[in-house]
């Protein structure tokens, strides 16, 4: 018994030294970044360049990583790009969330001590709420490039959204659907223990009587009955719908898309945004997906010149195509930095002064981004307005769809 | 016909839990604890299978083979470190134990395959020319012209459910080692004293219980073909309620309850509503135990005092 007491505090005093080690491993990275992304700080604060200190929170580990990652690194790829540029630069640091809203708060008072002056929020909803709150009370200017529940920028007139918000995109979607003249018979399939999938799937059905279309098909599932469409896929073609929506991840459509195959069923699909990256799914028979319709802020195929940078600068930097997260974080740095630049702002405002030059700007100019073109803000809500693109699978690849 | 093919589809869905619940039983039968891991050594099966055949370009056969192996080892390692310094312990803190050793299976799962969804490959299908003369992959064999479709997969896991119940059925009953297994489950004492080796009985159902675990997995995602790391855990719970429907430590009951559940399901998210589906099931589940509170096979066992 003995014995195994000292194996045990030996054990214990190794996992400790591994703690203190990893941690120094830690802050030995955060510096690594600090010091590429904040490349032409130096030089900066020397020529006359302002350089602010720009913060955030995301998921680098754990379930959510992927998201948090994106945002990371393509807010990494638009700060070096703006370093080089005239106006103000940027110094930036963030922080790992775990997609955990406790996690977070406490990685944003980390970048408070830090000295953040302005911010892009958090990636994933939940933290985002808990983080905008303290960025609320601290006056700190918060445009979140991903969080997109309307309780991220509810009363707190200072934290912005570069994407939309959950319900609007049922409406667009039956617009689009009317718009593009896809249908009039439709189906939906949605997940009705996830606000993602019920609220769009709501806005869906009001707008859809609105244009005219008629849902034959309306069936549900949840965590754990997941798996088994052929109920749903049944009802839907039984009632001869010619277009299926589906407002969900792209995990579960493509369980639907094969088992539609397989039962001779070939509707028109349409998706909304976390549909996308289901052409990156390891192992997926894109054919599957071909002559899928989905609303996505970002096309990695599309052909505009900083479209096509932005996508060659990040698949060599790291490995991936990027997704709309990346996209949505990259034009929040950019739209902060449009805004300080016409704003006249300098790093030694305090918080609260930038906060409210910030505000004035946000609220009058016009972005045009890589998701969007002539987006503009409301005050009041702090949602984005922007023309939403609609594109189409066709041979693995997103094209325009009108 | 519409009713028959969700009769089909239950049936499919069945009998995947079916083959889960199998596992879960035998090793609540013979070693008296409830393996709530079972549903992650599922997927770390599936994941192993994924790996041997989509990257080491290895025959399907030698996948699940390697799949059974790999688990097996994995549930002897379970076993060994995280169940036998509990074998005296009350039975909630094993049970709180096995909730643990599931939650680390996922999470090292996540670190070494990351959250990134994989599609399983389909093992069970043939090359055939279609209608437009272009070659396609059939899944599955099509009745009265096309009505009605049974895949692949659901045949291939009803008949490997069929074997390996009638496999541990005459294991059990007949062979030494499992007339051992009986006597640990019957009495660990008495069994010891009769000179039986619990220990090693006990780890040996182990291995057994997370080698089929492993053989469901590679039919779980040939059926489901969506891979993440917690893949296993909600079929893993369906399968568990199907073991207590069938009556757990029941063998067959499994089979019958994975079955029942299955079709439960989709009959009523078919027929009655896809939003209640759940719920019905575990009504269902609650009047079962209600009337009959050993499962539907199980047996009432007197604790003689």
């Amino acid at each position: 018994m003995k014995r195994m007491k000292k194996t045990l505090a030996l054990l214990l005093a190794a996992v400790l030294c591994l703690g203190a080690l990893a941690a120094c491993g830690d802050s030995g990275s955060s510096g690594a970044t600090a010091n590429t992304t904040s490349g032409g700080t130096d030089t900066g604060s020397a020529g006359g360049n302002p350089v602010f200190k720009l913060g955030g929170t995301g998921p680098l580990t754990g379930g959510a990583a992927i998201y948090g990652n994106a945002v990371y690194n393509a807010a990494q790829i638009a700060v070096e790009e703006i370093n080089a540029l005239d106006g103000v630069h940027f110094e930036l640091k963030f922080e790992d969330d775990q997609h955990d809203a406790e996690k977070a708060v406490n990685a944003y008072n980390a970048l408070k001590d830090w000295g953040m002056q302005v911010s892009i929020s958090s990636v994933t909803s939940k933290p985002a709420e808990a983080t905008s709150v303290e960025a609320y009370n601290d006056r700190v200017f918060s445009i979140t490039p991903s969080a997109s529940s309307t309780a991220t920028t509810e009363g707190k007139d200072n934290v912005f959204q570069m994407c939309f918000i959950d319900p609007a995109q049922g409406t667009m979607a039956a617009q689009t659907i009317a718009r593009l003249n896809l249908s009039n018979k439709v189906a939906v399939i949605w997940k009705n223990d996830d606000v993602y999938s019920a609220g769009i799937h709501e806005t869906f059905l009001t707008e859809a009587a609105a244009q005219g279309i008629e849902v034959v098909s309306d069936t549900t599932f949840a965590d754990g009955s997941d798996t088994d469409f052929s109920v749903q896929i049944a009802d839907a073609q039984a009632k001869g719908a010619e277009l299926v929506f589906l407002p969900m991840y792209y995990q579960p459509a493509s369980l639907i898309f094969a088992q539609a195959r397989a039962a001779g069923y070939a509707p028109v699909w349409f998706g909304v945004d976390g549909m996308d990256g289901i052409l990156t799914l390891e192992g997926f028979d894109t054919s599957l997906a071909e002559n899928v319709y989905l609303l996505t802020p970002f096309n990695a195929w599309g052909t505009d010149a900083r479209n096509v940078s932005f996508v060659e600068k990040y698949q060599q930097r790291f490995g991936d195509v990027p997704n709309q997260f990346a996209a949505d974080s990259y034009d929040c740095v950019y739209a902060l930095k449009q805004a300080l630049d016409a704003a006249g702002c300098t790093p030694d405002m305090s918080n609260a002064d930038i906060c409210s030059a910030m505000l004035a700007q946000f609220t009058s100019m016009t972005f045009d981004g890589l998701t969007g073109t002539g987006a503009t803000w409301d005050g009041a809500t702090g949602r984005v307005s922007k023309n939403p693109l609609v594109v189409v699978i066709r041979d693995g690849i997103y094209v325009a769809a009108d | 016909m519409s009713f028959l093919s969700f009769l089909i589809s239950g049936i499919s869905l069945g009998s995947i839990y079916a083959i889960i619940a199998l596992g879960y039983t035998m090793v609540y039968g013979i070693a008296k604890m409830l393996n709530f891991a079972h549903g992650d050594v599922i997927m770390v099966g599936a994941y192993i299978c994924f790996y041997a055949v989509g990257h080491f370009h290895l025959p399907p056969v030698v996948g699940v083979l390697a799949a059974m192996a790999l688990c097996t080892v994995l549930g002897r390692v379970i076993e060994r470190l995280a169940y036998k310094p509990l074998r005296s312990a009350p039975s909630l803190a094993v049970l709180i134990t096995a909730i643990g050793v599931s939650y680390f299976l996922q999470n090292a799962a996540l670190l070494l395959w990351t959250s990134n969804p994989k599609v399983f490959p389909n093992f069970f299908g043939r090359e055939a020319v279609g209608p437009d003369g272009q070659a396609q992959l059939l899944t599955g064999v099509e009745l009265f012209g096309g009505q009605l479709r049974i895949s692949y997969v659901t045949l291939v896991t009803i008949v490997v459910c069929l074997v390996i119940m009638g496999a541990l059925s005459l294991f059990i009953s007949r062979s030494k080692l499992g007339k051992a297994m009986r006597a640990c489950s019957e009495d660990k004492d008495a069994a010891r004293l009769m000179g039986i080796n619990v220990d090693t009985t006990i780890s040996l159902t182990f291995a057994i219980g997370s080698g089929l675990a492993a053989v469901a997995g590679v039919l779980l995602c040939s059926a489901y073909p969506t891979l993440v790391p917690t893949t296993g855990s909600m079929p893993g719970i369906k399968a568990f309620t199907a073991a207590v429907f069938g009556g757990i430590g029941s063998i067959p009951g499994a089979f019958l309850g994975g079955l029942l559940l299955g079709v439960i399901e989709i009959l009523s998210a078919a027929y009655i509503s896809t939003q209640l589906s759940n719920a019905i099931v575990f009504a269902v589940l609650i009047v079962v135990l209600l009337v009959k509170p050993t499962g539907l096979l199980g047996k009432a066992i007197r604790e003689k005092v």
